[in-house]
């Protein structure tokens, strides 16, 4: 599934992070910032207007993604 | 005396402005990298041996492959690319302790660039007390880079740092091979040289809870907002006055002293009081950066612009363009000076673009004029005042418009690429009073020297036009009628009589020009009043001599017009381009005129 569509507090861990475009300076960015296959993530918290950004949890660090950019995350959850 | 050039490297929200602060006190120079909008810090201090050492704070990174001009600039002088910047004889990259995990990747990206390099573990007190426990030596062995540890908000806590910058150089790092993957190395040290508890710190995760919470969150961020206006408005007023009454005081002192004549009327009537003009806002300025800065050093601006982000991107922005925005409420130029935490050049540019279509503060004497003299006191629907309704509806009027203006020029823009948040979280902070300190001075320096110098000059450019010529003798009927700005308000008369301006209000628009609350004062003197109570003098004059769609003409005049040199000035200064100048004043005049032409006849045509 997509990080975009992860509940909040799963554990989840990552599968692959997509490019969209060709090149895709966010996924790079995603990938440089941790986002990497087999990293354990999980939402933290969802934005008040449409749950747009959100704030995931990855290693010791929480960014706040937008869903588009957490829509090129895949991931498995744990269970 | 030998010297020693090193820059601080690291990621964003890694301690390095303290870092820098804490080893270079207040021997700072700001200025900006050459071309470019990017801040550029340098300080120097004297090691224990007598070395100079030259440190170049460079604008926080998370990867050499830059998404930003700060990144880039990074990057360049990493690399020894930067025009006009010599390459560092040494890196001291910046890593916070407790965030290793993020940072080392970095880290290694660094020591592939042929630079000696010192890595600084940053925070490791903060570390401690998580638990965190870092073996230094291993650390050191698998780099093959000396690694020194720091407290960058402790005095003396860089001590370590400062002894190996005054020792031998260290080697150039051995290059890791081409391709290989960083990550997996990041994740083999961690494993090898740290260990840590599986979680963040508790308190975070606790005030996250309650500060990000949908309904709570936006609760506390409205009380913020509103404690930093009140405190604006009224914190700053008895400074304003102060400030005000000096310079009035200095320009009666200055004029007894000068002998009567040009040069007397150019010192006190043009220097002081357009300075003075200025240097009134430096308090409301400096508490709205306190505000600022302090909110900035906690953590907490970027979760008002995670709150936030959502409503802004309907608009065109980003939740990074609610700070900027905001405090262009008090006034645009420090509004338009907040922009620069705005990493994307493109969001930056539409920010600063909408930034003057908020109210500030210098519009509220004309709003409160006008106001008074033709909307009746009278209670609407037994709750509200009219007048306040019709005050609040232009406050309105302009976020109505400055939302629409953003929405187009999301239409106008060439380069239609995503735009991304990729917005990191810190940890909660205490902030640290040097660093406050520093920021705030930086910030009041910036203002008085750089804005203040453009702004005098104009000031002293308008205080010629509405001077010269001067009237001959026996000239009935006031002296700036006769001068250059006189004749120009007559002109203009011609271009402004479809919305309703009559000559007076032309000719007051000019002196307008350098600070829009000066228009009423040269309303004013058209109207051949002086002295105190100008306000209240004045309204029933023009109550009795203006139609009401003149009245609401001038208002809506006011609500978009750039009557102000000095964010014109602020913006040339931040965007280094003249076109950007162009564009925001040119779009600006062109509502303002549309807005007044369709307020006087539609006005007009229901026969008020």
């Amino acid at each position: 599934m997509r990080l975009s569509d992860l509940s909040r507090d799963v554990p989840a861990v990552i599968v692959t992070v997509d490019d969209v475009t060709r090149p895709d300076p966010i996924s790079g960015r995603l990938r440089d910032l941790g986002f990497v296959a087999g990293e354990a993530v999980r939402v933290v918290a969802n934005g008040p207007f449409g749950g747009d950004p959100m704030l995931i949890q990855i290693g010791f660090t929480q960014f706040a993604l937008r869903r588009a950019e957490a829509a090129r995350v895949q991931v498995e959850c744990d269970a | 005396m030998d010297t020693l050039r090193v820059a601080l490297v690291g990621n964003p929200n890694c301690g390095k402005t303290a870092l820098f602060n804490q080893l270079t006190g207040s021997r700072q120079k700001v200025a900006n990298y050459a071309g470019v909008t990017v801040e550029r810090k340098e300080g120097r201090f004297v090691a224990g041996s007598g070395r100079l050492v030259q440190v170049l704070d460079l604008p926080g990174a998370y990867s050499l492959a830059a998404t930003s001009p700060d990144e880039a600039v990074t990057r360049d002088v990493c690399m020894g690319r930067f025009e006009g910047e010599a390459r560092p004889d040494l890196l001291v990259c910046v890593a916070d302790a407790t965030n290793l995990r993020l940072h080392l990747r970095f880290v290694l990206e660094l020591q592939q660039l042929g630079l000696p390099m010192v890595l600084t573990l940053n925070m490791v007190d903060a570390a401690r007390r998580r638990g965190i426990v870092i073996d230094r030596e291993r650390l050191q062995q698998m780099l093959g880079v000396p690694v020194v540890e720091t407290v960058a908000v402790r005095r003396g806590g860089a001590r370590e740092l400062v002894e190996r910058l005054d020792g031998v150089l260290p080697p150039v790092p051995v290059a890791l091979q081409d391709g290989s993957d960083l990550h997996a190395r990041v994740v083999r040290l961690l494993s090898d040289c740290v260990s840590m508890p599986r979680r963040i710190a508790r308190f975070d995760a606790a005030a996250d809870r309650v500060l990000l919470h949908p309904v709570w969150g936006l609760a506390i961020l409205s009380v913020v907002m509103f404690l930093m206006f009140q405190a604006v408005f009224s914190w700053a007023e008895p400074l304003m006055d102060g400030i005000e009454a000096a310079m009035a005081g200095l320009g009666v002192a200055v004029g007894q002293w000068l002998p009567d004549g040009l040069l007397r009327s150019l010192v006190v009537d043009g220097v002081i009081a357009g300075a003075g003009g200025v240097l009134v806002f430096l308090p409301q300025i400096l508490i709205l950066f306190l505000f600022i800065l302090t909110l900035e050093e906690s953590g907490y601006l970027p979760r008002a612009a995670f709150l936030l982000d959502r409503l802004m991107v309907g608009a065109g922005l980003t939740g990074r363009a609610f700070i900027p925005l905001l405090s262009s409420f008090a006034c645009a130029i420090p509004g338009i000076m907040a922009t620069r935490s705005i990493q994307d050049p493109r969001e930056r540019l539409a920010t600063i673009m909408v930034a003057p279509l908020m109210t500030c503060s210098a519009r509220l004497p004309v709003y409160a004029l006008l106001i008074g003299a033709f909307i009746p006191q009278r209670s609407v629907g037994g709750l509200f005042n009219l007048q306040g309704l019709v005050m609040f509806g232009l406050y309105a009027l302009g976020i109505v418009s400055a939302a629409l203006v953003a929405y187009v020029m999301k239409y106008f823009k060439r380069d239609h690429t995503e735009q991304s948040l990729l917005m990191e979280l810190p940890s909660y902070r205490l902030p640290h009073l040097r660093d406050l300190a520093i920021g705030l001075w930086e910030r009041g320096s910036i203002f008085v020297r750089r804005v203040g110098t453009i702004i005098l000059a104009l000031t002293v450019l308008l205080w010629f036009l509405s001077s010269f010529p001067a009237p001959p003798d026996g000239h009935l009927g006031d002296a700036i009628d006769y001068s250059f700005a006189g004749r120009i308000g007559h002109w203009l008369e011609f271009v402004f009589a479809p919305v309703g301006f009559n000559w007076q209000i032309c000719v007051a628009l000019i002196p307008g020009l350098a600070a829009r609350e000066v228009a009423v004062a040269s309303l004013a003197t058209v109207y051949a009043l002086s002295g105190d109570g100008v306000e209240t003098a004045l309204a029933p004059i023009i109550a009795a001599q203006w139609t009401l769609p003149t009245a609401l003409s001038l208002l809506a005049w006011y609500v978009y017009a750039p009557q102000c040199m000095s964010t014109l000035a602020v913006i040339r200064r931040e965007t280094n381009s003249w076109k950007t100048v162009g564009l925001a004043a040119g779009y600006l005049f062109g509502l303002a005129y549309l807005a007044s032409f369709v307020t006087y006849q539609l006005a007009r045509g229901l026969g008020l």
